[in-house]
């Protein structure tokens, strides 16, 4: 090979790797606007499992042909990774889906300060109305940036048969109660309640319960607006929790179990009979029937509240709940809101709650709810006096983050009431 | 900054050595260095790119209170500046201290039972042997699986009721039974446990390459005066691999120092945060997850420091001779 066509080849060689590198430095930015009118929608959502990946795909479906040169891309996304992970990333490389899943608390309120979500207020106000108080959370200073399609708030999923075999006629209304149930179901050979202590945040919401119970509803809402933990029930919740840990309720090697992957997670455990019940929001029927062999929600399955706990201080009818929103990044095209209103028309409120995938928001779509389950948690949900959004929600990621490790050290036996407290005190004061 | 620095031998000069006697005019010079640039210049585009600025922006970081998703214009935010407060926090963290403490818990495990492991067992398949062939093959199997399938599958085989207890049970050695990966106080040996399975085979291979390059004549001189089997290996074949086991330990250090994908795989989070956190895990979990990127640059920042001091202070003490005018300055 000669000089010339060495060098040539070189050229050649060094014009590809320029041509290359700027290929991957726009790949990322996918326009939302092609000529002509047309739009794509993009939509990143958290259904993957169970119904919910169906009612959005054909909600999108719908939209589309409602919307001559409108494309909706849907996405389901773990919900995990989408919250701590995708969505950050992308709003902070500036490249966000259009229509995405925002969870109310700490998250949206960093989000609406960084000016990253479309006010709706004055877009879709008709919409706001339909859900009423139920978008409170996803309110910031007044402003609505995101809007719930399911709320539902948290209890137990219990095996009826199980219940039946340890000789436990009805669900229990007190803690000593669920002491007793506890009991009387180990004395059965049956592991009493499964837990995914292994996830952190499903240990952790027993202790928000506790602390629910035992923190008035003034006291939660100083929480969450000013980060003040220096009543006593934030340490009283700890030592309830401590002593009802005594009492061995768990699986063995709960410290290691997930919530919701495979047979062995806490779900698992319910799915197939081999714990009686879990402590769980409401999407956790969908859960445990994709774990089942013939991924059917089992017949045995039943729900109950929470219990009340005798002299505590907390509100007695207050319940754990949260929910799923959505809302429009700053700048995407109008579609969006319309595509947000359709979601939550009644139509497709009804369908998504016929599909057994949760409890609509909107209260005309509430009769559609087939599965008796769902039911339950409904009306329970509608005879709560005040819902307690999940605290690690609402106190945003970094506060919540050294609270589930503060609680779940109390689960491993290293940690104490205290430390809990502590930890979230000096993970606020970084703020 | 002593005399010493002349090359040391004549083809360092970079770029193609000209064909000699047949120089061309002067354009041969200038082309040559377009050449470099254009051979160079992608290259170091992308190193500088996605390697060093991403270094100095972590440092940047590392200064500040910053919010999860942040924009650029925040870093000019009053406040926000924090000066070191993030490292401050981090040396007071009994959580991140513990981590150090498990990396180097790691390290040193590696170290001193899979090193001797491996010589021993790379010793033996030199040796000549029916079915060697396959029986390396066999060991170096667990180093081709991908990490995450590796880790995944001892997490089943782990769990309370899965393969590993199953055949505890079966052998009569219930008694032996574990939480293997749930039980913060054992949790950590396990993980030593599924390193060692994954990197002994790496190990042994790297020995069994230095161990050919042993002349055997060296065995066979000391065999016939009379040396055992066993005095040969401690006294010609174990000094004479001298440069492979250092260069093992090297990279089985820095693979422990940055320990991260079996552990996220394997452990979960609780048990994790409990026991077997490691710096880069930690770095993840508060960087990422808690959301808090400047806390998390700064962890990043100290595992770079934490591994480059041991990496600098083990070339200089072990690897100089090995290295000698390679990588540090020609040292006799």
């Amino acid at each position: 090979m000669n000089r010339r066509s060495t060098t040539r080849l070189v050229t050649l060689a060094a014009a590809t790797g320029l041509a290359v590198a700027s290929l991957t430095g726009c790949a990322g930015g996918g326009g939302d606007e092609g000529g002509d009118g047309e739009v794509t929608l993009t939509w990143w959502h958290n259904g993957t499992t169970g119904p919910l990946p169906e009612v959005w795909e054909e909600v999108a479906t719908e939209f589309e042909e409602a919307h001559p040169g409108v494309t909706v891309e849907q996405t389901g996304y773990q919900n995990e990774d989408l919250q701590r992970t995708l969505i950050p990333n992308a709003l902070a490389a500036g490249d966000p889906p259009d229509l995405f899943q925002v969870w109310p608390g700490g998250e949206l309120r960093d989000q609406v300060e960084n000016g990253y979500l479309m006010p709706l207020d004055d877009v879709i106000p008709d919409t706001i109305d339909s859900v009423g108080a139920t978008v409170n959370p996803w309110q910031v200073e007044g402003a609505t940036y995101g809007i719930p399609f399911t709320f539902g708030i948290e209890g137990f999923w219990y095996n009826t048969d199980l219940f039946e075999q340890a000789g436990i006629d009805a669900p229990p209304t007190t803690l000593d109660e669920l002491i007793d149930d506890v009991g009387a179901l180990r004395e059965a050979g049956i592991t009493p309640i499964a837990v995914g202590a292994g996830d952190k945040w499903p240990a952790a919401h027993w202790w928000y319960q506790f602390a629910l119970h035992s923190c008035s509803p003034e006291t939660l809402q100083a929480a969450e607006t000013e980060f003040d933990f220096s009543d006593d029930c934030w340490v009283e919740a700890g030592e309830q929790l401590e002593d009802f840990l005594g009492i061995d309720p768990f699986q063995e090697g709960f410290l290691g179990t997930p919530a919701q992957q495979g047979a062995g997670s806490s779900a698992g455990l319910v799915a197939n009979g081999q714990a009686a019940m879990e402590l769980m929001g409401h999407w956790n029927a969908g859960v445990i029937g994709g774990l089942t062999p013939d991924q059917q929600v089992p017949e045995f399955l039943g729900w109950f509240p929470f219990p009340g706990i005798e002299g505590a201080a907390g509100d007695p009818t207050a319940a754990l709940g949260g929910g799923d929103g959505f809302a429009c990044s700053a700048e995407a095209p109008p579609e969006c809101a319309e595509l947000l209103e359709f979601i939550m028309s009644e139509d497709v409120q009804a369908k998504f709650a016929a599909s057994g995938a949760g409890i609509p928001t909107v209260p005309a779509a509430t009769s559609s709810l087939e599965d008796p389950n769902l039911t339950l948690v409904a009306e329970g949900l509608a005879a709560s006096s005040f819902v307690q959004l999940w605290l690690d929600t609402a106190f945003g990621t970094t506060v919540g983050n050294a609270m589930n490790d503060g609680i779940v050290n109390l689960f491993g036996g290293s940690g104490t009431p205290d430390e809990i407290v502590t930890k979230m005190q000096d993970a606020a004061a970084t703020l | 900054m002593t005399a010493t620095l002349q090359p040391a031998g004549p083809a360092t000069t970079a770029g193609p050595a000209p064909t000699p006697g047949r120089r061309r005019p002067r354009s041969s010079a200038a082309r040559q260095r377009i050449e470099i640039v254009l051979l160079v210049g992608p290259a170091l585009i992308l190193f500088l790119g996605f390697v060093i600025l991403p270094v100095i922006l972590a440092a940047v970081y590392s200064l500040y209170n910053l919010p999860p998703a942040f924009r650029w214009e925040q870093l000019a935010e009053p406040d926000r500046f924090i000066g070191l407060a993030n490292y401050q926090r981090a040396f007071d963290s009994p959580e991140f201290v513990r981590a150090i403490g498990n990396n180097f818990i790691i390290l040193f495990a590696s170290l001193l039972i899979q090193g001797p492991l491996a010589i021993g067992i790379a010793l033996l398949l030199n040796r000549p042997l029916r079915g060697r062939t396959a029986l390396r093959l066999l060991i170096f199997v667990p180093y081709v699986l991908a990490e995450v399938i590796a880790g995944l599958a001892w997490k089943l085989l782990l769990q309370p009721s899965g393969g590993v207890n199953a055949m505890l049970e079966s052998l009569g050695l219930g008694f032996l039974q574990q939480n293997w990966l749930a039980d913060p106080s054992i949790a950590l040996w396990t993980l030593f446990w599924i390193l060692t399975w994954k990197y002994l085979g790496f190990a042994i291979i790297l020995m069994l390459a230095g161990l050919q390059g042993v002349p055997e004549e060296l065995a066979e001189a000391a065999a016939i005066d009379g040396a055992s089997w066993w005095q040969i290996q401690r006294h010609i074949t174990i000094p004479l691999l001298g440069p492979t086991i250092r260069i093992w330990a090297f990279l089985s250090m820095i693979g422990a120092l940055q320990l991260f994908d079996m552990v996220w795989v394997t452990v979960a989070p609780t048990v994790r945060g409990m026991a077997t956190e490691t710096m880069a895990t930690y770095m993840v979990q508060q960087g990422q997850f808690a959301g808090q990127p400047g806390y998390g640059s700064a962890i990043a920042v100290i595992l770079f420091f934490i591994s480059l001091a041991v990496a600098l202070i083990y070339q200089r003490l072990a690897l100089r001779r090995d290295l000698a005018g390679a990588v540090t300055r020609g040292v006799r």
